[in-house]
């Protein structure tokens, strides 16, 4: 008897370390995610200003300088320049605009449609509903990345040619999610209740459902962040995203695989920038999901 | 359960028209085949007569309608640019991105298995860690970027393995890597966390009172049940397994599905981009029927409330 209170003992202090330990781990992985994070944004905002050079401005007798910390380095280029002599930090500065506004972009049009077809697919039910989980079907079987090709030689590589390739496929999930979530809610109680009050649809729909599956949203919206920054990065390197001269991360890792031989930094310096925003989106989500929707903990 | 798999086919047969016409409808936007043919030397006859002769001087619904009957009797229509039947360029394509697709889709998922379930029944060792991480990485880092230091690091820098194309074992070793690197950590990270929640039930609690060694209840008991919530998500992999083979294919310039439909796009070959979306689409809509049926079969709550 006295050993098991003694190891019950013992197995509530090892929690309490765990727990104490895993507080530590949480939080640090909040603090270093949102840092990146910021940093990217401000360096979005302000690029004009921060980056040291002209991203498009060619000079022809700088090109391919390596980053200061190698030989024949120097700061006047930190990060080095490309074939064509320019500023990589500067160019990484300016495509970090692109991915961030084309992921916020595709990210309120996708969430904004998903979820007003979601709650009207899960509220109303009967023929919408059916019809509504077809086309949501069809979205989810559909090759996106041929979608996204078709697009750029119907409309021509741009802005919006990205965002309307990732958006058409994009807000199905959400609408899957936010329908499920409206099944559950509809024989709820207070939907009931506003019903027999003699709410309209609508305003059950905008006043009690909504509210309620807003936290599963901006969890599954955070989330995409870092999936759009990769899936707009992998356009731009198939040279079916923003058209060049324009800086992209995707693309100036697709222009220096012809240099990977002399000049290796060209193509790793954008990809583990792409790899460090992706990382601090995703844990910031899963962050964010234990917060506020620890039932969707599922991956 | 009949009703239930009958319901979902049929739910599927749905979205596959859904998405014959949906494609019909965005190459035919995407501009005219015949403007990459014409040369500066060809008559308006003669290119009358092309279009004549694969059915585009008819009416959008007309060709649809043609289209969609062909189909039906498993004809894919001709290639515009190479004149060939599209089955012909398929058939020697598929084989190529299924000698690349197979095996990395074996090794990730064995990896993805053992790797996962160790993990999970070794909670917060070292290996744990590494899987974590890798799993963390590998969501995070670009898998064209990740192709492309594959590159440097073994073809430039060591000169071990050929920088692209098709042949010998040893053009094999980076594509299927890659490919490997798209499907392994998503799915390690379920198996895991699934595992995880497996190993924390009752039944393996009173499993271990029963005193049964420990490996038959992880790799017996544990794991059986541990794989019915990765099997869910087999759908939408699949879906990026697709996309990664499109990625791998033009980085190593492997002639298989991938490269034939972004040069089909390209050249505006209306038959072969819808041929390969079509065959696309019915593997991923096929794939989801597969899961829902297996899930139903395992979970009885979904078995019995449907039947």
């Amino acid at each position: 008897m006295n050993t098991m209170v003694e190891k019950s003992k013992n197995l509530r202090l090892q929690q309490r370390t765990f727990a104490w330990r895993g507080q530590v781990m949480k939080n640090l992985s909040l603090i270093i995610p949102v840092t990146i994070l910021s940093l990217l944004i401000l360096s979005a905002i302000f690029a004009p200003w921060l980056a040291p050079h002209d991203p498009i401005n060619i000079v022809m007798q700088d090109k391919l300088l390596p980053p200061f910390f190698l030989k024949g380095g120097s700061m006047k280029y930190p990060l080095g320049t490309d074939q064509l002599g320019r500023c990589i930090l500067s160019r990484a500065i300016f495509g970090a605009r692109i991915s961030l506004a084309v992921s916020l972009v595709v990210i309120v049009i996708t969430a904004g449609v998903g979820t007003i077809l979601g709650i009207i697919a899960g509220y109303l039910g009967g023929k919408v509903e059916s019809f509504l989980m077809r086309v949501t079907d069809i979205s989810m079987a559909f090759p996106s990345l041929l979608l996204a090709l078709l697009m750029a030689v119907t409309i021509g590589p741009g802005f919006w040619t990205v965002v309307l390739a990732l958006s058409i496929l994009g807000w199905a999930p959400y609408a899957r999610l936010i329908r499920g979530e409206t099944l559950k809610l509809r024989s709820a109680d207070f939907v009931a209740q506003a019903q027999i009050i003699g709410c309209s649809p609508l305003r059950i729909m905008v006043k009690h459902i909504f509210p309620n599956v807003v936290n599963s949203l901006i969890v599954m919206a955070t989330m995409a962040v870092g999936m759009l920054i990769l899936a707009e990065a992998g356009l731009s390197f198939l040279g079916v995203g923003i058209p060049p001269p324009h800086p992209t991360w995707g693309y100036m890792v697709n222009e220096g695989r012809s240099f990977i031989d002399s000049a290796w930094w060209i193509s790793t310096i954008p990809g583990i920038l792409i790899g460090l925003v992706v990382l601090s989106g995703n844990f910031l989500g899963d962050w964010l999901r234990d917060k506020l929707d620890p039932k969707l903990r599922q991956i | 359960m009949t009703r239930y798999v009958i319901i979902r086919i049929l739910q599927a047969l749905i979205a596959l028209i859904g998405i014959i016409i949906l494609v019909f409808i965005l190459v035919r936007l995407s501009g005219d085949p015949m403007d990459l043919i014409r040369t500066p030397t060809s008559t308006e006859e003669e290119i009358a007569r092309l279009k004549e002769y694969f059915g585009l001087d008819k009416s959008y619904p007309e060709q649809l309608w043609i289209y969609l009957s062909s189909l039906f009797r498993g004809d894919f229509g001709t290639s515009i640019i190479k004149r060939q039947p599209v089955i012909d360029m398929i058939k020697a394509a598929l084989p190529n991105t299924i000698k690349m697709g197979l095996p990395s889709f074996i090794i990730a998922m064995s990896l993805a298995l053992v790797l996962g379930v160790l993990a999970a029944t070794k909670r917060d060792s070292l290996l744990d860690n590494g899987v974590k991480l890798l799993a963390v990485l590998g969501q995070a880092l670009p898998g064209f970027w990740v192709a492309v230091m594959l590159v440097l690091l073994f073809s430039v820098k060591l000169r071990l393995l050929p920088v692209a194309g098709m042949g010998t074992l040893k053009h094999y070793v980076l594509p299927v890597g890659t490919m490997v690197f798209f499907m392994l950590p998503g799915m390690m990270r379920l198996v895991r966390s699934s595992m995880l929640d497996v190993l924390d039930s009752e039944y393996i609690k009173l499993a271990r009172i029963k005193g049964l060694p420990d490996r038959k209840i992880i790799w017996k008991h544990a794991l059986r049940n541990a794989l019915i919530a990765p099997l869910t998500s087999a759908g939408m992999l699949f879906a990026s397994l697709i996309t990664g083979a499109v990625i791998t294919e033009i980085i190593f310039n492997w002639p298989g599905m991938g490269r034939l439909a972004v040069e089909a796009v390209q050249a505006r070959d209306f038959p072969v981009v819808q041929a390969i979306t079509i065959i696309v689409a019915s593997m991923v809509l096929g794939m989801n029927i597969l899961v829902d049926i297996t899930y139903a079969i395992v979970d009885p709550q979904i078995r019995f409330q449907k039947s």
